[in-house]
């Protein structure tokens, strides 16, 4: 069993939900991003995504672009942000990491010295966010063999017949993109959300995180009850942009947003 | 190791997945997986249908003004002193480009579609423009997506598109240039996908882009073929286009691609010279990678990241090229060479003072590689260039290196 095929399942039997903080690694600085994987453990996270920074992030909206430019500008690489998880898993060889992140520096660094390192650093699970599964089929072996969960997107506009083939390739759970548009960008409809994701489950069995418009503790409280994980990303990411020059300022700044969210998600529904 | 093309070979590229052999694919996120899969089913059927066709070549005689004329350039070819140097005017196109082209046809896909909304990416704004009349044209919501780098150094174009009825967005995220005009175009689709028709302007982006751009702009290489037949009697020993997305050459090389006597050269953009890094020639200088929706030689960093991109042309101010260019370097069909920005002016000079042509500056640098080539070459050879855009566009840009104010 994976570490996240083993936290999901935990949850459930405790009759909880995953809380699934999005940062970018290298953002504010690649000194600081092991510190901050921390403090969202400490904060309440039962999985962190952790952003590999790209020049060009297609699918994100600006908070998440700007934090891409702050990594970059730094030169933080996708090997540094290998290395990161490495220095993470020294005192935390509990908490999942996925990767999040665009393919190109993927290919770079070549597909089977990416999986090696990942798998080596304590890396569990990788979310490609412009692979989609039809073009998987080189990296999806190189995964499978190193007990790398590929972690897919749905979206709305996903049909049936995509969210049967989606789960046939992906493991750990998956990604619901809540919103038509880029990460930040619009508020969630949670009773959208509610139906959608009810549909999703009808049709396969993996568990699905939510994201993509969660900024507070009661959307992720809703959003919950309505699915087996809450992904908060811009409004962390946007956190550490207003408190990139104070590192102390930025830990209590991240923890008062996302501790909160963890106690409404684990609080009976009122 | 040039491989013999095959019709049959041909036919069957892209393929089912879009792929040229190791490029192509649909490398986006999930949210517009559907949207691209209805776009090819719809398309492969509309580009068999009677119907579709025939409104298709209809708007490309009356609106654009087609078939361009193939010109014999007499003094050009006496300046170069070897091969005779043949134009396809395809400057002569309405709104001054071959971009119109592939505008006319997705526009058409775009009404078939039912979608109401168009959005584009624009670099030198010849296709922005383009899109904005046909929008016009057809009573479309048009937006246009363009570097605010861009916006700046083609402030005529801009202004033209805003003549035109369309939304000019100044792209301020990344370099300002082409790729984050795709950038965002790609964002603000996402968003909108119910409604919104993305007219990709040249045969990068993800499948079915790269095919029905070239299918579109094939119209130039089979207009050039029964030209050369007609007038010349024989088929062209060469053809010359420049290449930013590569549109333009691929129209103009895919006709003849199973010819194996026609040699084909795309012209990249040099920048201040391929040694010092400030150019935008993937596929003399790159290497294969995946952006924007496909996989293609690109300019990048060690670490993958894409790198900023330098030519004096804005069109062809491109960190990546369409896949099936790639696909055709690699098979060693075509061949991609670069020259500098200095060489172009100087082409763009050469043509307008030698034959009353000015070339849009991207056009340049196919006009002075080609003059170099046509010097290596018999005299009995024939070579075809193709003048993919005119020049008017670039007044600015030559009067502000010349140091002139107007």
């Amino acid at each position: 069993m994976s570490r996240i095929e083993g936290v999901m399942k935990t949850l459930k039997d405790q009759g909880r939900k995953a809380l699934i903080p999005y940062i970018t690694a290298g953002d504010p600085h690649p000194d600081q991003s092991v510190g901050l994987m921390h403090t969202l453990v400490k904060a309440g996270a039962d999985i962190i995504e952790l952003g590999v920074p790209f020049s060009d992030p297609m699918a994100d909206g600006p908070v998440i672009q700007l934090a891409c430019e702050r990594a970059l500008v730094h030169g933080t690489t996708l090997r540094q942000v290998i290395a990161m998880v490495k220095e993470f898993r020294k005192t935390d060889d509990t908490t999942p990491i996925v990767l999040m992140g665009y393919l190109n520096p993927m290919v770079a660094m070549g597909y089977e010295a990416f999986a090696d390192a990942a798998a080596d650093a304590g890396v569990d699970g990788v979310l490609t966010v412009d692979l989609p599964h039809e073009e998987a089929d080189e990296v999806a072996p190189l995964f499978a063999a190193r007990n790398l969960d590929p972690i897919f997107l749905m979206a709305p506009t996903t049909t049936d017949e995509r969210i049967k083939a989606i789960s046939e390739h992906s493991s750990g759970y998956v990604y619901y993109v809540s919103i038509k548009g880029v990460t930040g960008s619009a508020t969630i409809n949670v009773d959208e959300v509610a139906e959608k994701v009810a549909h999703i489950r009808e049709i396969m069995a993996l568990p699905v995180g939510v994201g993509f418009g969660i900024r507070d503790a009661d959307t992720a409280a809703a959003i919950s009850r309505v699915s087996d994980g809450v992904i908060v990303g811009s409004v962390l990411v946007d956190t550490i942009a207003r408190h990139q020059a104070d590192p102390d300022a930025l830990n209590k700044a991240l923890t008062d947003l996302l501790h909160p969210m963890r106690v409404a998600m684990d609080s009976p529904a009122s | 190791m040039s491989v013999k093309l095959t019709e049959e070979m041909l036919k069957a590229l892209p393929d089912a997945r879009g792929h040229f052999g190791a490029f192509g694919g649909r490398f986006v996120s999930e949210t517009l997986m559907d949207s691209l899969m209805t776009l090819e089913r719809e398309y492969l059927r509309l580009k068999d249908d009677a119907e579709f066709q025939a409104t298709f070549d209809k708007d490309l005689a009356d609106y654009v003004g087609r078939p361009s004329p193939l010109y014999f350039a007499e003094r050009l070819t006496k300046k170069a002193g070897g091969a005779q140097i043949w134009l396809k005017r395809e400057d002569l196109n309405h709104t001054g480009a071959h971009k119109v082209n592939n505008t006319i046809g997705q526009a058409l896909l775009a009404s078939f579609l039912g979608k109401k909304r168009i959005i584009a990416e624009t670099g030198a704004g010849q296709h922005g423009v383009a899109t904005a009349t046909v929008c016009a044209r057809l009573g479309l919501e048009c937006h246009v997506f363009m570097g605010a780098e861009d916006v700046k150094r083609q402030s005529l174009n801009v202004y033209r598109m805003k003549l035109l009825g369309a939304t000019v967005h100044a792209v301020q995220s990344g370099t300002k240039t082409l790729k984050d005009a795709m950038n965002d175009a790609m964002r603000d689709w996402v968003a909108n996908v119910d409604d919104t028709f993305y007219i990709i302007g040249t045969v990068a982006g993800p499948h079915p882009y790269p095919l029905l751009v070239r299918d579109f702009q094939s119209v130039i290489g089979r207009e050039t073929r029964r030209q050369a037949l007609a007038q010349a009697g024989k088929l062209p020993d060469a053809l010359v286009a420049c290449v930013g997305g590569g549109s333009n050459a691929i129209g103009m090389f895919h006709p003849f691609l199973a010819d194996e006597t026609v040699e084909m050269y795309g012209v990249e953009a040099g920048g201040l010279g391929i040694e010092t890094g400030q150019h935008a020639a993937p596929l003399c200088a790159g290497r294969p990678g995946v952006l924007h929706g496909n996989r293609t030689y690109l300019m990048e960093d060690e670490n993958g990241q894409i790198a900023a991109t330098h030519s004096v042309s804005a069109g062809l101010d491109y960190p990546g090229v369409g896949p099936e260019h790639s696909w055709l370097k690699d098979i060693g069909r075509a061949h991609y060479v670069s020259v500098t920005d200095d060489e172009a002016l100087d082409g763009f000079r050469m043509l307008t003072q030698i034959e009353g042509i000015m070339p849009a500056l991207e056009t340049a640098h196919a006009v002075a590689y080609a003059v170099k080539l046509a010097a290596t070459m018999d005299k009995d050879k024939m070579i075809v260039i193709n003048i993919s855009g005119r020049g008017d566009k670039d007044i600015h840009t030559i009067a502000q290196l010349d140091g002139i104010e107007i």
